[in-house]
């Protein structure tokens, strides 16, 4: 007897449904397993997991303004990843948004008015563009690799806040603590849904989704990513030129990046402060390869990230889960995702030996 | 600063370069088979935990090295079952990685926190490692400083120069014509990766007993990013690895020298930026000058291969 | 602000209110059975071996202190920004009465939930914002960078004195300061040379600014970051060190001369005692050797005898207020006078302190 995998034509729908349910399934075993080694009870911090995020509206409200910037910026790359641009630096596009709509926020701090949000919202979409523009200048013009690029220029990008908010944007009542003045109220967000912390980037992610999936399905640029992406040598025979992709995406995924930063600064946090990010940038990574980075598989693929770090914490708070094991068991979830979505686009056989074997 | 400080200076850079170098070279070998694998942190943090703990239960550094590679090999074929066997996504999958290597080493290592254990020994050559300069810089390391340099001329030669290299590198370039050679691309890739994660854990290991020899969470606090973005600097080749790790350690100790000698007076994070400007300007010179065109990646590059049926 | 009140978040704030009105003797027994809940933020890891970890050891001393009368409950790793904002807002709708955040960053974020959690008491680490529910507690700190510098100042041969920093903010600034001032009152050319390594915690680039500071003549060796990498590296390189947060010893049997040990247990169980007795009140201290926020640790064996009971004698003398690690004269790197003789500098210059004294290098 002998494992057989043939490709399915296609994916199959009911596997696409399915798989995701097995491999929930897998993570509450593995979980027991997990959390009894641990002396922990397992049912319990499974329902902190999984159930008690999603009781009240405001819990609810936890994991969509988490998952909102994790979907809006895994939206972007998910474009260059498929076009075979490898933007690992979404991190940094982010905090340059923040400081960019932080610099706008600072700089109107006496004023009052209904135009600094947006002015804050395009300063943060144009610094996530501008840092996505360094790696995309470099590898356009110079075949500068950018996973090197991109991912330096994050590092850099977390620095550069830290110069401002230590040196020059440090607010002067502020102590000489790390921090700009809290920003007033026509700089921030107010919550769209009182007693919760929804606020509008929740709605922008969704219209993001939304767009990019018919941007994807119905438009020959859509159609450019796909084939260079898919078959670059038959990209570059039909005249499609990598280097426009490259800047395309670099734009597109930095200026998503960068609004996102401008969300959480205008947003929940209201202020410049040395860390913007709990690793968004790279969180949305794996959400864009999870989504199969289609824009509604990120969708859901976000809101599954999110809730497993807002479960983390309930399950920590509840029954005394550490946090080394949260990341045990959402490494566990994303493996078995993973390794399920196999049977979306493989039909596995027993196959009988004496019968023509497939080479592995 | 003076001249005689160059010394003791560049001991200090080598003991930054050392880890980067371990790591970036074992996911070269990867990479030039066709595999991204991004959890290069995961699996050196395997590895710093695991020795560390092998070697304060047998006080056996040798054994703790075993420990550290095994360790760093089993997350690697954890990798290789879901990216080669199941076929899952490398980039997803390198990164769930990482985020399960960094609660598992902070599971099992939460009892050794706070323990400390004998460093790696330098290797004591009496009558060279006496020698002014000379001695210091070529005979007073730990077995590891000489292990990675060894392992790069290893490399780069079993990559160029043997039959086994020369099929890995089709895995890498062209995976189709290579299975249809008869090549089983599957198989040579998780050798490949083994070989990473192995590297890696040793990279691990010289952190937790060597550099620092001592147990903390997450201490090895981002080199595997920085080690995977050498590998893309190197453009996939050993020596340039090589030369990416050591400018890469050179210009982050070289700043803090700089720093200690209190001779300029620049914002201190303006200073820690100085390493990875340096290694993007560097790529770019080296870009536009002659040897571009030669810095494309394996072709096959992340893509996950489906023998044709 | 917060208006849905589901029945989870009802049945907490019966029990905040009956946990308020603790005097009322019938209810008192009513409540004895149940334990008081407290919670701690913390920013990084238990595994940290600095900051974080010295929280915990004070969250343990407090549940050993009072057995089943205190359930404690703390959330480690936590970002700061909104998810702080979550962890906190979570915490008191599970029922803790009493919640300690335990980094600078979680200031805002505190007083956000302080404000929607009336009855709650909050108690906010390293800050200085405060509300009638919210308190500040800190460490002088610099009390006992006072003795270390003393310690160096006496035991330097070259004058030259290590100091690993993190990140330019005041509480790093003052310890720095203070150091070079005791330093150079019994060495008058003593100077410290600061390396910052941009990081709270990174053990091996620790370790190598503290081989930059040796290699450049530094034979003490300080740090104001987490990892016990400096200190061993100055055991290894012979010199002498200092352990930071904790007694760092069994990582540096030769080189620790002594170590500024984070003392959080007794404060947390005196709020904690508040809490129950009904007699809490919002404060903002700022305590010390007095009030045993801080001790140093045993001194090595680096340490002779006189200069043990110079060092005593000095911790008696800040404790009775006749010695203050920052009495005039004091000059800056440029060597103006900025605080006169006869003068000392109030907590409140002190807890925003961004100016070097002379004699350091940073």
């Amino acid at each position: 007897m002998a494992l057989r995998f043939e490709p399915r034509k296609g994916t199959s729908r009911a596997m696409l449904i399915a798989t995701p349910l097995l491999a929930v399934l897998l993570t509450l075993v593995a979980g027991v397993i997990l959390f009894l080694s641990l002396n922990i009870e397992a049912g319990a911090a499974l329902y902190h997991f999984f159930i008690e995020p999603l009781e009240s509206l405001s819990s609810i409200g936890e994991v969509l303004i988490k998952a909102a910037p994790l979907i809006m910026i895994a939206v972007g790359l998910a474009v260059g990843f498929r076009a075979n641009v490898w933007n690992i630096g979404a991190e940094g596009q982010l905090t340059l948004g923040a400081i960019a709509s932080g610099g706008v926020a600072l700089a109107f701090w006496h004023s009052e008015g209904a135009y600094i949000l947006p002015l804050m919202m395009l300063a943060g979409i144009l610094g996530g563009m501008a840092w996505a523009a360094i790696p995309a200048f470099l590898r356009a013009r110079f075949q500068v690799n950018e996973i090197l690029s991109s991912l330096m220029l994050s590092y850099v990008a977390g620095l550069l806040l830290s110069t401002l908010v230590y040196g020059p944007w440090k607010d002067p009542e502020g102590m000489n603590f790390p921090q700009s003045r809290m920003f007033n109220d026509s700089e921030t967000i107010a919550p769209l849904i009182e007693g919760t912390r929804i606020h509008i980037g929740v709605a922008i992610a969704l219209l993001v989704v939304l767009v990019a999936a018919v941007l994807i399905e119905r438009t020959l640029v859509g159609f450019e990513i796909k084939v260079a992406g898919l078959a670059p040598a038959a990209a570059r025979l039909a005249g499609f030129r990598q280097n426009r992709l490259t800047w395309l995406s670099f734009l597109l995924s930095g200026g998503l990046a960068g609004l996102a930063g401008m969300l959480e600064v205008a947003g929940p946090i209201g202020q410049l402060v040395p860390v913007i990010t709990p690793g968004y940038g790279f969180t949305a990574i794996i959400v864009a390869f999870l989504g199969r980075l289609n824009p509604i598989g990120i969708l859901f693929a976000g809101l599954l990230m999110a809730l497993s770090y807002v479960g983390g914490e309930n399950a920590q708070i509840a029954v005394g889960l550490p946090r080394a094991a949260t990341g045990v068991f959402q490494g566990l979830l994303l493996f078995f995702l993973l390794a399920t979505d196999f049977l979306v686009r493989y039909r596995v056989r027993w196959i009988h030996r004496g019968r023509q074997e497939v080479r592995s | 600063m003076s001249l005689d400080i160059l010394v003791p200076m560049t001991l200090t850079v080598i003991g930054a370069a050392t880890p980067l170098l371990f790591a970036a070279l074992g996911e070269l070998v990867v990479e030039r088979s066709g595999v991204l694998n991004l959890g290069v942190e995961g699996m050196m943090l395997a590895g710093a935990v695991v020795g560390f703990i092998a070697v304060a239960g047998t006080g056996s550094h040798a054994f703790g090295l075993l420990a550290a590679a095994l360790a760093g090999a089993g997350m690697a074929l954890l990798f290789g079952f879901l990216t080669l066997t199941l076929r899952a996504n490398q980039v997803a999958t390198g990164l769930a990685l990482t985020i399960f290597g960094i609660g598992l080493s902070a599971l099992i290592g939460v009892k050794h926190v706070g323990i400390p254990i004998p460093a790696l020994p330098k290797l004591d050559i009496p009558g060279l490692s006496d020698l002014p300069v000379i001695g210091p810089l070529l005979f007073g390391h730990d077995i590891l400083v000489y292990l990675s340099l060894a392992l790069t001329i290893g490399i780069a030669w079993f990559l160029a120069r043997t039959r086994q290299g020369l099929i890995l590198r089709a895995c890498g370039e062209a995976d189709l014509s290579a299975h249809s050679i008869g090549y089983h691309v599957i198989r040579v890739r998780y050798c490949a990766v083994l070989f990473g994660g192995a590297m890696s854990g040793l990279g691990g290991a010289y952190l937790s007993m060597a550099a620092t020899p001592m147990w903390i969470e997450n201490m090895v606090a981002g080199r595997g990013w920085i080690a995977l973005a050498l590998v893309a600097f190197g453009s996939w080749r050993p020596w340039r690895v090589l030369f990416g790790a050591y400018l890469f350690g050179g210009v982050t100790i070289l700043q803090l020298y700089l720093q200690g000698s209190g001779i300029l007076s620049i914002p201190s994070q303006v200073m820690s930026m100085l390493p990875y400007l340096a290694t993007i300007i560097l790529l770019t010179v080296i870009a536009s000058g002659s040897w571009r065109g030669r810095l494309d990646a394996p072709a096959c590059l992340g893509k996950t291969f489906s023998p044709p049926s | 602000m917060l208006l849905n009140i589901n029945r989870r978040r009802f049945l907490q704030g019966t029990a905040a209110a009956a946990t308020g009105l603790v005097a009322v003797p019938g209810l008192h027994s009513a409540r004895a059975a149940e334990p008081l809940k407290v919670g701690f933020v913390y920013v990084g890891p238990i595994g940290d071996y600095g900051f974080t970890h010295g929280h915990d050891v004070g969250r343990r001393e407090l549940e050993k202190h009072y057995g089943d009368k205190v359930k404690t409950t703390y959330v480690e790793n936590v970002a700061e920004g909104p998810d702080a904002e979550r962890v906190i807002r979570q915490l008191a709708q599970q029922g803790n009465s009493l919640i300690f955040t335990t980094s600078f960053g979680f200031m805002e974020q505190t007083l956000r939930v302080a404000k929607q959690f009336p009855k709650v008491k909050f108690e906010h680490c390293t800050g200085y914002k405060t509300a009638p529910n919210m308190s500040a507690y800190n460490s002088r700190f610099y009390e006992g960078r006072a003795i270390v510098g003393h310690i160096a100042g006496k035991l330097s041969k070259t004058g030259k004195i290590g100091y690993v920093a993190s990140f330019p903010i005041p509480e790093v600034v003052m310890g720095i300061n203070a150091t070079a001032l005791a330093a150079r009152k019994v060495r008058p050319d003593a100077e410290v040379r600061v390396v910052w390594v941009n990081s709270w915690f990174d053990p091996a680039k620790e370790s190598d600014a503290a081989k930059a500071l040796i290699d450049q003549g530094v034979d003490i060796m300080t740090q104001h970051t987490d990892s016990p990498a400096p200190l061993q590296v100055a055991e290894a390189r012979g010199i002498l060190g200092v352990g930071q947060a904790s007694d760092m010893r069994q990582y540096a049997p030769k080189a620790q001369l002594t170590a500024i040990v984070d003392e959080w247990g007794d404060y947390y169980i005196d709020r904690a005692k508040a809490v129950m007795d009904g007699t809490w009140k919002s404060q903002s201290v700022w305590y010390g050797f007095k009030e045993h926020m801080l001790k140093m640790a045993p001194y090595g064996d680096a340490v002779p005898e006189a200069l043990r009971k110079e060092c005593d004698a000095m911790v008696a003398d800040t404790i009775s207020g006749k010695f203050h690690a920052f009495s005039g004269p004091i000059k800056n790197q440029k060597g103006e006078v900025v605080v006169k003789a006869g003068e000392r500098m109030s907590d409140a210059d002190l807890l925003k302190m961004n100016w070097y004294v002379e004699g350091v290098t940073a």
